[in-house]
């Protein structure tokens, strides 16, 4: 099962190195020309020398070979603004943004799950269109302003969260108080990038658990005198649940890009924050490293959700 | 010959204009329709120029109604030449996506085989980068503008069209009307776009609103960043331009905000409601 997941990602992964290496070609200019700018300017007899030295004047499919067997062996080329490997510089980043992303995936689930199975059992009733409104209203919004709001309503008024930032500068916390130094500084922009995967989730649970109680084994339990509730839940929702956490893990790449942006907002150091500065400094090396990277991650979180759906849906493994 | 009209089932008569979760959406987008189109009579001259004291705040001068910014500059008049941006990408980004994605979904879902394998797989690529990564490379790639951004935000977001667009042509690909049409030995292009097309456009439809409401959400999001034009005023920029004054003057990127949520809400509402008056099957 999972190995069938992961052959089936390998061509996935080709193309998007593919892809990502036609975007660095469609660049003006190439690492000779920024390595020149850098230094001043080169005479052009110069700058044919570096390009063939870098093989920059190969035929474009020998390049690509050379790019893509770079990529495989975690070789993302050098970083000419941190004056690091690529692939070093992201890795110091990614936990910050995977810590992120994961808690606002757990935020999102918990309480879009809740907030649809709730929508479902009151289906056309006022609850039902108070908490529609609520999710519409979530999927409406855009998540760097709901952080925004959030600064403003709880650090700047209310002073409950700080501003931003991962941890408290200087505070120098060891054991478990760095953990809840650490979590305080999570809550926010977890949540603010939650909001609106929250709507996302709430409207699939609803419509996914509307669907399921009316099939027949729901009446047949239901014939049969079982509890009410454990009828929602052990033949309801988890049954519910299993479109819900498919279509999650297609949602997950969209999480980690929404997080870029949250990160900027709140000053988190992850892989927003090195995109802005990699942007910056028009480090494209950089910012393909970046997307490569989180395409593995997203593959990798859909082999996770595969086999969690498995582990769901008896019927999926067969 | 005679003409039988029976019509299956009596219908109750239906009033769209009575629905207010029809009118409202619509009232809105009008309203931005509008806000868009007046700008420049009714604030001629750059927004981005400075017209009065810096950090008034709204209601203080009736002249400017929703206040200025550091700089003086008059925050309504910014927010009537944003509706600009913010439509024009909206809907050019979801056109572009439309029109993209249904050809590459048809032509998968329609020809089925190697074709479909191969389109699917390319499908699939785009869909495994995230889609706000993948419009932050291709900005850095050339110089910002709106165009620029629109090609963007379509080249990240049609995988979801095709998808549709598969999934439909497939379940109508073999139904009796294709197959008299292919018995009248009509070609293949004359069947897939206008005896099979028509059929799949009540979901194509509906996913044109969700389309929009994407390319409105990533092009605030973009100019939030200061990725776009710097020349344009968009709502995403007054916001990221309001941001630094965020603990005091949090006016400035609440205002615009609200106008994003407002506009994006009624077009989720309006995709909601032609969900529902376009699909029989979920009328209960």
């Amino acid at each position: 099962m999972i190995r069938r997941a992961a052959l089936h990602a390998i061509p996935t992964m080709v193309g998007v190195v593919i892809v990502s290496f036609l975007m660095l070609h469609l660049m003006p200019g190439d690492a000779v020309d920024a390595l020149a700018g850098i230094s001043g300017g080169a005479s052009a007899e110069t700058v044919a020398a570096m390009r063939s030295a870098y093989g920059l004047d190969d035929p474009l499919g020998v390049q690509l070979a050379r790019y893509a067997a770079g990529v495989f062996t975690l070789d993302f080329g050098h970083s000419i603004s941190y004056g690091a490997p690529v692939f070093d510089v992201i890795v110091d980043r990614l936990p910050a943004t995977l810590l992120l992303a994961a808690t606002a995936f757990t935020i999102a689930l918990v309480i879009g799950v809740a907030a649809g199975w709730a929508m479902a059992v009151f289906a056309d009733r006022w609850q039902d269109r108070t908490l529609s409104a609520g999710v519409l209203f979530l999927y409406s919004a855009p998540s760097f302003w709901v952080g925004l709001m959030a600064i403003v309503v709880f650090s700047a008024k209310l002073n409950l969260f700080p501003l931003g930032g991962a941890e408290t500068i200087g505070a120098d916390l060891t054991g478990w108080a760095l953990v809840a130094d650490r979590l305080h500084h999570l809550i926010l922009p977890a949540s603010a990038l939650a909001a609106f995967f929250v709507a996302i989730y709430a409207r699939l649970t609803r419509a996914a658990m509307l669907e399921v109680l009316h099939q027949d084994f729901i009446r047949t339990a239901r014939a049969k005198g079982l509890h009410p509730l454990r009828l929602q839940f052990r033949h309801g929702l988890r049954n519910a649940l299993i479109p819900v956490v498919t279509m999650a893990g297609l949602h997950f790449g969209n999480l980690v890009g929404g997080a870029v942006v949250v990160e900027t907002v709140f000053n988190w150091p992850g892989l927003g924050r090195l995109t802005m500065g990699a942007l910056a400094s028009r480090d494209i090396s950089v910012l393909l490293g970046i997307l490569l990277m989180t395409s593995v991650v997203v593959i990798a979180a859909n082999i996770l959700i595969d086999w969690l759906v498995a582990r769901l849906d008896p019927r999926v493994s067969a | 010959m005679t003409v039988i009209d029976h019509p299956l089932r009596a219908r109750p008569k239906r009033r769209p204009l009575r629905d207010p979760f029809l009118l409202l959406p619509l009232l809105v987008l009008l309203a931005v329709a509008v806000m868009a189109i007046s700008a420049p009579w009714l604030f001629p001259g750059d927004p981005l120029d400075m017209v009065a004291m810096p950090y008034l705040w709204p209601l203080d001068d009736p002249a400017f109604p929703l206040g200025t910014d550091s700089l003086g500059r008059d925050l309504t008049a910014g927010l009537f030449h944003g509706a600009r941006a913010t439509l024009l990408v909206g809907i050019s980004s979801a056109a572009l996506c439309l029109g993209f994605g249904t050809l590459i979904g048809a032509a998968a879902g329609y020809l089925g085989g190697r074709t479909d394998l191969i389109l699917m797989r390319v499908t699939e690529i785009f869909q495994t980068m995230p889609t706000m990564l993948l419009v932050i490379v291709l900005l850095a790639i050339s110089d910002p503008s709106l165009t620029l951004i629109v090609v963007a935000i379509g080249l990240a977001s049609w995988p979801m069209v095709a998808r549709l667009a598969r999934a439909e042509f497939i379940t109508l690909r073999h139904r009796d009307f294709v197959l008299a049409a292919r018995a009248l030995g009509y070609g293949p292009f004359r069947i897939v776009f206008i005896e099979i097309l028509p059929n799949a456009l009540p979901t194509l439809i509906v996913a044109t609103s969700v389309l929009i409401a994407n390319g409105i959400l990533i092009e605030s999001a973009v100019s939030f960043l200061n990725l776009g034009d710097a020349n344009t005023v968009t709502w995403g920029s007054l916001i990221g331009a309001g941001r630094t004054q965020i603990r005091t003057e949090w006016y400035l990127s609440a205002i615009p905000g609200i106008a994003i949520i407002l506009t994006v809400l009624a077009v989720n509402f309006l995709g909601d409601r032609l969900t529902r008056i376009l699909n029989p099957r979920l009328r209960a």
